[in-house]
């Protein structure tokens, strides 16, 4: 069992029955209204809410992330749907970014970083040894904080991927790769008359909307997104979420967002990570009108994070 | 800290934040308060022939109405400054409902003043006041029940306020039969009778309102909406 913080006693664990730690009767009368960050103990692997769902995309059991002596997932446990937004949202060094990078192995990078329990893609391990880790990040592409456009021109961007997985046959098969992803980013009006143009002298709102065009020209069936947006204005920000929303029809999205305002209006379910554990996750409605935890309630409206 | 119903609203990291909270409380109770006055001094100056009295609570409906614009504006702004969510956010949704609530509540009284007006000039007869005493003390202390169930966000208390609702309408419907039973003795009782139902179904509407913001105030406690539904279903919720 793990201490939340110094200041959260790591005893028995009361959640699902109203969150309340023993208090006098005489104050235990409205359990929503009167539990304190302070006062909630949390158990490892119990998360409240709905972390389940029939015939998910990613069936992730006991999965527990340590960098080092440092274990940054405790035993977590979460269904990600098909063609589902759910969004990670949690204080910072929470483990939401360590949790969404295992799901396409870009932690395989960190010498320390170990990644055990159950994860699995359409059934498949993620982290069987034998799986080809450049085939997976084919299917699960990511989009990260910062645009990070290649020096390149913008065509090359986007075309990149589909090269080196060899999609496209001829020159005007990439032609249109290019120009769909770039349509489907809502980014082609804007650059298909500097499509040799260095792309790294677009805006920052439209390279990350570039970024976007890249990810999904290999045809991911899901899309990682670690604060796509916190880089960019708020006319871009509306841009990109214009996007999620048009994208989600045929990707399963997965989001991770300091904006709270962000990840209540793009997903369909939210999860509320805290201190490496999973602690609440429920449709995005409810997260952000009735939350169930206290926890979650006090990073939403505002009272730590 | 759990006993300090401030530190429900008062502990975010910002500051401005829980003052504006507590203000928007503040206000409200404040609103309640006048709008129970403005009741209690109606049903008197009904009860007591007392038409400076009257005169007094219908000019007194202005300050009513006024609080209400300004209740309304806070919360908007703080909709628009704060982006509430979860808790906070109930309180300010519930709060700009519960405004309007008062604010009808001061318009019985208006109308309760008006008809106390009328009745006096038509002279003296002991029909109703009983009655009206009985109810208006009854929806007065309903109103006043719901307002301390929000300030110490009580959903039990605000629970009782339902149940209640449901003992007025049995006494409404009574008198309103003595009183049918006047008019059909002498026609020349029935505008009399009529006045004074008008006043008996104002305080029944009271007992309304006070009904709706216990709703608001189980809303805002518990999270879950138990308008139209059952006491046996807003008892399950204020139960869990």
């Amino acid at each position: 069992m793990n201490t939340m913080s110094p200041s959260i006693p790591a005893e028995a664990d009361m959640r699902g029955k109203g969150a309340a730690v023993p208090v006098p009767e005489h104050k235990r009368k409205n359990t929503l209204m009167e539990d304190k960050p302070e006062d909630t103990v949390i158990e490892e692997g119990n998360t409240v809410g709905k972390p389940f769902t029939d015939n998910p995309k990613f069936k992730l059991r006991n999965v527990d992330v340590s960098y080092g002596a440092d274990r940054a997932i405790k035993n977590i446990s979460l269904d990600i749907g098909r063609n589902e937004v759910i969004a990670f949202i949690g204080p910072s060094g929470c483990g939401k970014s360590t949790f969404l990078r295992c799901l396409n192995r870009m932690n395989d990078s960190i010498e320390i970083c170990r990644v055990k329990g159950s994860l699995e893609l359409d059934g498949q391990n993620i982290y069987d040894s034998k799986r080809d880790v450049v085939e997976l990040r084919a299917r699960v592409g990511m989009v990260f904080q910062k645009p990070n456009p290649f020096p390149k021109s913008i065509y090359d961007n986007v075309a990149y991927g589909p090269r080196i997985h060899g999609l496209a046959n001829r020159k005007s098969e990439l032609d249109d790769i290019v120009e769909n992803s770039l349509r489907k980013a809502g980014l082609w009006n804007e650059a298909k008359d500097r499509l040799d143009a260095m792309a790294t002298g677009m805006s920052g709102g439209q390279q990350q909307r570039l970024c976007i065009a890249r990810a999904i020209a290999v045809s991911p069936e899901v899309i990682l997104m670690d604060e796509p947006c916190s880089a960019l204005d708020p006319i871009a920000t509306a841009r990109v979420e214009e996007l999620i929303a048009e994208m989600s029809e045929s990707y399963t999205i997965v989001i991770v967002t300091h904006s709270m305002q962000q990840a209540a209006r793009v997903s369909n379910r939210t999860a509320y990570f805290h201190m490496g554990h999973l602690v609440e996750v429920n449709e995005t409605d409810t997260v952000f009108t009735s939350p169930q935890h206290p926890l979650t309630e006090s990073y939403i409206t505002g009272r730590f994070g | 800290m759990p006993n300090n119903k401030d530190q429900v609203y008062g502990d975010h990291i910002s500051q401005r934040f829980n003052n504006e909270l507590l203000e928007l409380k503040t206000r409200f109770l404040e609103m309640g308060g006048l709008v129970e006055a403005q009741i209690g001094n109606a049903v008197q100056a009904l009860t007591t022939n007392d038409s400076v009295l009257a005169e007094e609570v219908r000019a007194g409906d202005r300050g009513v109405d006024q609080m209400e614009i300004d209740i309304d504006e806070e919360a908007i702004l703080i909709i628009a400054r704060r982006q509430p969510a979860a808790r906070d956010l109930r309180l300010v949704i519930a709060v700009i409902k519960m405004v309007a609530d008062l604010e009808r509540v001061g318009d019985e009284a208006k109308k309760i003043a008006k008809l106390a007006l009328k009745l006096e000039t038509e002279g003296q007869t002991s029909w109703g006041s009983v009655e009206i005493r009985h109810i208006g003390s009854h929806v007065q202390t309903m109103l006043h029940d719901s307002l301390d169930a929000f300030a110490r966000l009580d959903p039990e208390q605000a629970l009782t306020v339902m149940k209640e609702d449901k003992r007025v309408d049995e006494e409404y419907q009574a008198a309103a039969r003595t009183l049918l039973t006047h008019m059909m003795e002498d026609a020349r009782n029935i505008s009399r009778c009529m006045s004074i139902m008008l006043v008996l179904r104002a305080l029944e509407r009271v007992g309304d309102h006070a009904c709706n913001i216990a709703e608001n105030v189980i809303f805002m406690v518990k999270g879950a909406d138990v308008r139209h539904s059952s006491l046996e279903e807003a008892e399950r919720v204020v139960g869990r």
